[in-house]
């Protein structure tokens, strides 16, 4: 660690590991529930569970992309965070806007629109604490020293998520503009922006971690973020196919949604190929798993199994079946959960002091998480696949369908029971390495 | 070999010309001629019915128009789909499992007790109707009553 302020980023993951931890427990009473156990209905219906499930995830995610930033920026830009004290009043003001939201969903209090359930209330609240850590990073960078290709495009992907978020706020009657600016924000976030955020994370990593020339790794980046956006905006469209627009999506989103596939596959070979290309071999064994991890397994889960079904053809039968959850579980862990344990991974022995590059414990959890993740998407394309030739093909009852399936999300909750395992002995490793502090400062360059 | 600032280059113009397209297609397909969903039809009791689907998050276990929880059934052409079932008493049964004050558990499946007035489960209905009405290009086929006369459902029908 090269500046006192980028400590900050500590408590933002500490955040997200809370959060992730929570998030996974929700997880299990959806699975449970799938599998014909809903004993806690009551108090915890599905819906309840689904909002908060998704939610947590958004909010965790987000708490590391932030805390990512006040790591990176610092250290790209050459000079400390204008302020910490605001970075932490973010912080707090970030995890009880989270919580009340949260709650809030146990009481009704909701949007009840996917992904977007937070209320209107908390949405302004949203997008001021999201503008104060704008501000925050904004003004640092363009106070440094420098502004980097890789701060620029991090900086840009947080800046176009805090934009996007406003169209999911607008008001409409109908329920097909609802949803066809409701996905402007899903997925021109997970398939656009987000992407250049990870982008950003993977630069800073790769040029850490595998000592390659700064200009060569900037430059695919541009070439990877380029390939994103041309792909991913119009590939918006593979939303649009079913719920009420105009047929020229079936065309258009067709077409550039097969090429999204390509911006993760030049992200994986990338990342690939530095590794293979840097002399410099760090000594953060855990670090970079992670990173290459997050490259690879984000292009099968993303890239891949997204490619699985977004075809009008295909799609037109896997629309709102079980198919979407085997895809969107491997493609939100492989995409942004890695790359935030990956920057966690590699920043955390630099902010505590505390070396622990490589350990058993360590290895155990990026296997056994990554493991069970395929598990349980391979559980959930059974279940999904299974849905789509009863249900939709053969034409039989939801319901009877349903009970055919359980069995797989017995399946399910044995393989998330081994990915739990894995993130509990990341967090016990994240633990082990205690709280930042200034004796780790090192010689700036 | 590409040099740094022509990966820029790409990068900024293939995002600009990309985004440029999907607002003219996005207007182009909002446009009133375009319309696939009878917007006349969008009464007020549709929008309150809408309200209703928002307020009690119903997206959180069923799907609606494809998009939703994937826990319990898709609700477009529910009507259709259960008029099918009960001998066109659809709406009834509708009206049912939404004003019942103990949990509908189909098949062991619960859901949530709302305990709606006739006046809510009625906007509930008006907007699955709207909703049952769209042009789904083809989605609507796939998950309505003509699925139905599927080589088992015909077994069904004959019994």
């Amino acid at each position: 660690m090269k500046y006192k302020s980028q400590k900050v980023a500590y408590w933002f993951f500490a955040l997200s590991m809370l959060l992730f931890g929570l998030q996974l427990v929700y997880g299990f009473i959806m699975g449970f529930a799938h599998a014909g156990y809903d004993g806690l209905h009551d108090v915890i219906p599905f819906n309840t569970a689904k909002a908060v499930h998704l939610n947590l995830l958004v909010v965790w995610l987000l708490s590391g992309f932030m805390g990512a930033a006040y790591y990176i920026i610092p250290e790209e830009a050459q000079r400390e965070l204008v302020s910490v004290k605001l970075a932490y009043v973010q912080l707090i003001s970030l995890a009880l806007v989270g919580v009340a939201a949260i709650v809030g969903f146990h009481f009704n209090i909701w949007e009840g629109r996917k992904f977007l359930e937070i209320p209107r209330g908390l949405d302004y609240l949203v997008v001021v604490n999201v503008l104060l850590f704008l501000g925050l990073i904004l003004v640092t960078l363009f106070k440094g020293k420098r502004q980097t290709t890789t701060a620029l495009v991090l900086s840009m992907g947080l800046l176009f998520a805090a934009l996007l978020y406003l169209p999911g706020m607008l008001p409409f009657d109908s329920q097909v503009t609802d949803s066809f600016f409701r996905w402007w924000v899903v997925h021109l976030w997970v398939e656009g922006v987000w992407e250049l955020i990870m982008g950003g994370i993977l630069s800073f990593l790769l040029i850490k971690l595998t000592g390659v020339d700064r200009e060569v790794i900037e430059k695919w980046l541009y070439v990877i973020v380029g390939l994103t956006f041309l792909s991913g905006v119009l590939g918006t469209g593979h939303h649009y196919y079913y719920i009420g627009v105009n047929k020229i999506w079936l065309i258009v989103g067709g077409i550039f949604s097969a090429l999204e596939p390509l911006a993760f596959l030049a992200m994986a070979l990338f990342a690939v190929n530095m590794y293979r290309k840097g002399e410099k071999k760090h000594p953060n064994k855990l670090a970079l798993y992670w990173t290459l991890g997050a490259a690879i397994v984000s292009f099968v889960g993303a890239g891949l199994l997204g490619f699985a079904h977004t075809l009008p053809q295909t799609n037109l039968y896997t629309h709102g079946t079980l198919v979407t959850a085997m895809h969107g579980h491997l493609a939100f862990w492989g995409a942004y959960a890695m790359i935030v344990l990956a920057i966690i991974s590699y920043s955390l022995p630099n902010m505590t002091g505390r070396k622990l590059y490589d350990s058993s414990m360590g290895r155990m959890a990026f296997w056994l998480s990554n493991i069970g993740m395929i598990g349980m998407t391979v559980a959930f394309g059974v279940a999904g696949v299974a849905q789509v030739y009863l249900e939709r093909k053969f034409g039989r009852d939801f319901m009877e369908v349903q009970l055919e399936i359980e069995i797989h999300f017995i399946v399910l909750i044995l393989c998330a029971t081994l990915f739990s395992t894995g993130i509990v002995l990341y967090m016990i490793d994240f633990y082990r390495h205690g709280t930042p502090n200034d004796e780790a400062l090192v010689a700036k360059e | 070999m590409l040099s740094k600032k022509q990966a820029r280059a790409f990068f900024l113009g293939g995002t600009l010309v990309t985004f440029l397209i999907f607002i003219g297609l996005t207007v182009y397909s909002l446009s009133g001629e375009q319309d696939q969903t009878n917007e006349e039809n969008l009464t007020a009791e549709v929008v309150r019915g809408k309200e209703i689907w928002e307020t009690n998050n119903c997206m959180g276990c069923h799907t609606l128009l494809g998009e939703g929880g994937y826990y319990a059934p898709e609700l477009t052409k529910v009507i259709d789909r259960l008029n099918f079932k009960y001998n066109d008493n659809g709406e009834e049964v509708i009206k049912g499992i939404l004003m019942s004050k103990v949990p509908w558990q189909p098949n062991g499946r619960q859901m949530v007790a709302y305990g709606m007035t006739e006046g809510e489960a009625k906007d509930v209905i008006a907007f699955f109707k709207w909703i049952g009405e769209i042009d789904l290009n083809g989605f609507g086929e796939v998950v309505g009553v003509d699925r139905k006369i599927s080589p088992l459902a015909k077994d069904k029908i004959n019994n």
